[in-house]
C-alpha cells in the first residue's frame, strides 16, 4: 500500500477559527503517490483540514507541524504552497468577473513556471499545452473562453476545479467536497478523471462526507475525522463500513478515547 | 489591519520636480491678470473681451457644494494664474526645446524628441501654463489635421477658434468653467477636416510643476463631416503638501457623421496616506453631437488627484447621434471622487450607454452621479447605464446618484448597478493557484474593469492596467 517517501506528514495540528478550536490534534502521513481519503461527519473539521493545508488566512493555527516535502508547511504563503505543488480544488469555487479560464489558468500556470524557472507559455504556447491535458483527461475546451466560475452551475464548478488540477499538476492535491452537489454522472466524470490524473508523483488527500466517490476512486487509506481528531484509519473498506453504519459509533468512540 | 487594507501605501512615481527657471505671474486674480495672460498669448481683442465676460460672471457666483466631496476653502486670491518656463520666445523645431523639459517628458514616458517619438501618436505636452513642444504636425497638416496649442490655434485659427469656442461649454456654465475661460492658459486645439480619418492618435499630456499655481487648460476638437478622430490625455503632477488646483474645460464638437473618440488617463498627484497635498481636479468636458449619426464617446480612467468632480458629457442634437461614457475612477488613501456624466437626449433615435466602475480603497470615497435626459422631441431615445463599485476593505465608501428626467413616452432606460467586495476568499482562491496577492487583486480589478479598457486605445489600455496596479498595489494584502 505505501508506495513512496512522506510527501505530507502532519503532527499534533490544533487549529481554530474565529476563536473556536476545530482541530484538536491531527496526525496524517500521506507518501508520494497515495491516495487518501477523509471522512467524517458534518463539522467535525474536514474542511478545515484542508483549508489550513492550503494556508487559508482565517484559520490559526495553534500547536504541531505540517512538513511538505520536509519544509514547514505552515511557515509558507498560500502561493508558495501551491508554487511547491499543493493544490487545493475548493468546495465552494469563487468568481472572477471579466477573466477568462484560459487567461486565469495561464496566469497560474506561469507562476508555477516561473518558480521552477521554466520559461512562460505565451498564449499561443499554453493553447497547445491546454489542448494536451483536455485530450488527456477527454474534455473540451467549452470552459476555456468563459469568465472564471461566473454563470457556472454548481457541477460546472467543480469540474472547472478538476480542470485546473489537470493542468498545473500539483504533487498534492486536496479535494475539498467536491462530490457535493454533483450528479451521478458528473460525480463519474470527475472521479474517472481524477483516476486518470492518479500518478506515482502525485499524491491525493480526498475530504468527503459520503462514501459515494469512493465508489469510483478506490483510495489507499481512509481517515475518520470525528470532533477534530481522526478517530480511525483503515484500507477501503472502511469506507464501506462507514456507509453501512453511519459516523455515530465512532463519535462515540471518540468521546471514550 | 487585516490582510486586505496591508497594502495601500505605493508612492506616486511622477512625484519629482523639475528644477527649471519659471516665470511665474505673482499670485491673485484681477483683471489685470487676465489682461496680462491674453497679452502674453498675443490675443486678439474678442478674446480677452470673452475673458472678461467670464471674469466679471465668475465675481457674482459660488463655488459648487453640491458634489459629494469635502475640502477647505479655497483661496482664490493665493494662487498664481501663469506659470512658464523661460525659454527662446519662438521654437522654430523640437530641437529648440530646453533639454529639461525634453528630460521630463522622457521621464514621464512622453518623448517628445524627434527620434523617440512614439510611433503612431501624436503629442502636444503642456508645461504649467505653456505648450512646450507637438509633435507631427506637419505630418497631420498634409491630411487637413490642425493640432496645436489653442494659444497658436487663437492667433492662427481665429474662424474657427471663435465660430466653436463656448459654443458647448459657455462662459458661465459653472464656477470652474467660469473661472476657466478668464483664466487659461494652453491646453490642445483639434480640426479634423471633412471626411479625414485622422492617421494618427492625438494626445495631450499635461504636467504641473510650478508651485502654488493652478493649471487652467482649455481643449477645443472639432470633427467636420465624416471624420475621425481618436484623442488622449495624460497629467501628472509633483508632490507638495498644498493643494493645487486644477480647473480645465473641455468642448467637443461632432458635425454629421462624424465621430470623436476621447480617452483621458488621470494621474494627477492625489495626496499622502492622511490626505495631505494633491490636486483639485474640477473640469467640465462636454461633448456636443451636433449632426445627425455623430458619434462622441468619452473614456476615462481616473486614478489621481486628491478631489475629482468631472461629469463629462454629451448633448446629443442630431437625430441619430450616439453619446457613451465609460469610466474606471479608483479611489485610495484619502482620495475623494464626485465623478459621471450627463447625457442630454434632444435629437430623434438618440442613444447613450454609460457604463461606470467606481473602485474605493483606502479611506476614498467615489461616487457616481449621472444625470439622462430625454427631451420632449427626442423620439425613440434609449439610454443604458451600468454602475459596478467595487470595495476593497472596511474604510471607504461607495456612493451612486443616478438621475433621469425624461419627457418622452417613447423613450426606453436601462439601469443595472452592482456593489461587491474583494473579499479575503476571492485573494485566496487566487493565491491557492499561486499568484501573488498584488497579481491577485490586479487581476480581480481589471477584469471588473474590462468593460471599460476594452474602449482604451491599445498602446493606453496597457498603460491604464499598469496604473491601476500600481494605485491600487498595497490595498490587499
Amino acid at each position: 500500500m505505501t508506495k513512496g517517501k512522506a510527501l505530507l506528514e502532519v503532527q499534533g495540528l490544533r487549529v481554530a477559527v474565529a476563536g473556536n478550536e476545530i482541530l484538536k490534534g491531527v496526525d496524517l502521513a500521506i507518501r508520494d503517490g497515495e491516495v487518501h481519503a477523509i471522512m467524517g461527519p458534518n463539522g467535525s473539521g474536514k474542511s478545515t483540514l484542508a483549508q489550513v493545508l492550503a494556508g487559508h488566512p482565517a484559520y490559526t493555527v495553534l500547536a504541531g507541524t505540517a512538513k511538505y516535502e520536509g519544509k514547514d508547511l505552515l511557515d509558507m504563503k498560500p502561493e508558495e504552497r501551491a508554487r511547491a505543488g499543493v493544490f487545493l480544488a475548493f468546495q465552494y469555487p469563487v468568481e472572477i468577473r471579466g477573466i477568462t479560464n484560459s487567461y486565469f489558468l495561464r496566469s497560474a500556470l506561469n507562476a508555477l513556471r516561473r518558480e521552477r524557472g521554466e520559461a512562460e507559455l505565451d498564449p499561443i504556447d499554453f493553447l497547445q499545452f491546454l489542448e494536451q491535458k483536455l485530450k488527456a483527461i477527454g474534455w473540451d475546451d467549452s470552459m476555456m473562453n468563459r469568465p472564471v466560475n461566473e454563470g457556472f452551475s454548481g457541477g460546472e464548478k467543480k469540474r472547472n476545479e478538476i480542470l485546473q488540477l489537470a493542468v498545473l499538476e500539483p504533487r498534492l492535491a486536496i479535494l475539498d467536497e467536491t462530490d457535493s452537489g454533483l450528479d451521478i454522472d458528473a460525480l463519474k466524470t470527475v472521479a474517472e478523471t481524477v483516476n486518470k490524473l492518479r500518478a506515482p508523483s502525485r499524491a491525493f488527500l480526498i475530504v468527503t462526507h459520503y462514501q459515494r466517490l469512493l465508489n469510483y476512486i478506490t483510495p489507499d487509506v481512509v481517515h475518520v475525522l470525528a470532533d477534530g481528531r481522526i478517530v480511525k484509519s483503515g484500507g477501503p473498506e472502511l469506507a464501506h463500513e462507514l456507509e453501512a453504519k453511519g459516523y455515530d459509533w465512532l463519535r462515540d468512540a471518540a468521546m471514550v478515547s | 489591519m487585516t490582510s486586505i487594507e496591508a497594502h495601500v501605501q505605493q508612492p506616486y512615481k511622477y512625484g519629482f520636480v523639475t528644477d527649471i527657471e519659471s516665470e511665474v505671474v505673482p499670485a491673485g486674480l484681477n483683471e489685470d491678470v487676465i489682461r496680462l495672460i491674453s497679452a502674453k498669448k498675443g490675443e486678439p481683442a474678442w478674446m480677452l473681451e470673452w475673458r472678461l465676460k467670464a471674469y466679471r460672471n465668475w465675481l457674482k457666483m459660488s463655488e459648487p457644494h453640491w458634489p459629494n466631496v469635502k475640502y477647505g476653502p479655497i483661496d482664490y486670491q493665493a494662487i498664481s494664474y501663469y506659470a512658464a518656463p523661460k525659454q527662446r520666445p519662438k521654437l522654430d523645431s523640437l530641437e529648440q526645446v530646453d533639454p529639461k523639459l525634453v528630460q521630463t517628458f522622457e521621464k514621464l514616458g512622453i518623448p517628445i524628441e524627434e527620434q523617440k517619438r512614439l510611433t503612431g501618436v501624436a503629442v502636444d505636452a503642456v508645461f504649467d501654463s505653456v505648450s512646450v513642444a507637438t509633435t507631427f504636425q506637419a505630418e497631420l497638416a498634409k491630411f487637413g489635421v490642425i493640432f496645436m496649442p489653442i494659444s497658436q490655434a487663437i492667433r492662427e485659427h481665429a474662424d474657427l477658434v471663435q465660430k466653436y469656442l463656448g459654443t458647448v461649454v459657455p462662459h458661465n456654465d459653472n464656477f470652474f468653467a467660469a473661472l476657466n475661460t478668464a483664466v487659461f492658459t494652453d491646453g490642445s486645439f483639434v480640426y479634423v477636416p471633412k471626411g479625414v480619418r485622422c492617421p494618427l492618435e492625438l494626445s495631450t499630456y499635461f504636467r504641473i510643476n510650478a508651485s502654488s499655481t493652478g493649471q487652467f487648460e482649455r481643449t477645443l476638437i472639432i470633427a467636420d463631416e465624416g471624420s475621425y478622430v481618436s484623442y488622449l490625455e495624460g497629467c501628472s503632477a509633483p508632490m507638495r503638501d498644498e493643494n493645487q488646483l486644477h480647473a480645465a474645460v473641455v468642448e467637443l464638437i461632432a458635425l454629421d457623421n462624424a465621430q470623436i473618440k476621447y480617452s483621458t488617463i488621470q494621474n494627477w498627484y492625489p495626496g499622502d496616506d492622511e490626505g495631505k497635498g494633491g490636486i483639485y481636479n474640477f473640469v467640465t468636458k462636454r461633448g456636443k453631437c451636433a449632426g445627425r449619426n455623430s458619434k462622441i464617446s468619452w473614456t476615462q480612467v481616473e486614478t489621481g488627484s486628491a478631489i475629482t468632480w468631472k461629469y463629462p458629457g454629451c448633448i446629443l442634437q442630431g437625430d441619430n447621434s450616439i453619446g457613451e461614457f465609460y469610466s474606471v475612477a479608483v479611489t485610495s488613501h484619502k482620495q475623494q471622487a464626485d465623478t459621471g456624466t450627463k447625457m442630454i437626449h434632444l435629437g430623434k433615435n438618440t442613444r447613450s450607454t454609460i457604463v461606470s466602475k467606481g473602485i474605493s480603497a483606502g479611506r476614498g470615497q467615489n461616487t457616481y452621479r449621472g444625470l439622462v435626459k430625454i427631451m420632449k422631441g427626442a423620439e425613440g431615445a434609449r439610454n443604458y447605464s451600468q454602475c459596478d463599485s467595487m470595495l476593497i476593505g472596511d474604510k471607504c465608501g461607495a456612493h451612486t446618484f443616478p438621475y433621469i428626467d425624461v419627457r418622452s413616452s417613447t423613450a426606453i432606460m436601462e439601469h443595472e448597478a452592482s456593489t461587491s467586495k474583494i473579499g479575503e476568499d476571492q485573494i485566496f482562491y487566487l493565491r491557492q493557484r499561486g499568484l501573488s496577492s498584488e497579481d491577485a487583486v490586479s487581476m480581480i480589478v481589471n477584469g471588473f474593469c474590462k468593460e471599460v479598457f476594452k474602449e482604451l486605445p491599445m498602446e493606453f489600455a496597457v498603460e491604464a492596467t499598469r496604473l491601476l496596479g500600481i494605485s491600487l498595489e498595497g490595498s490587499v494584502g
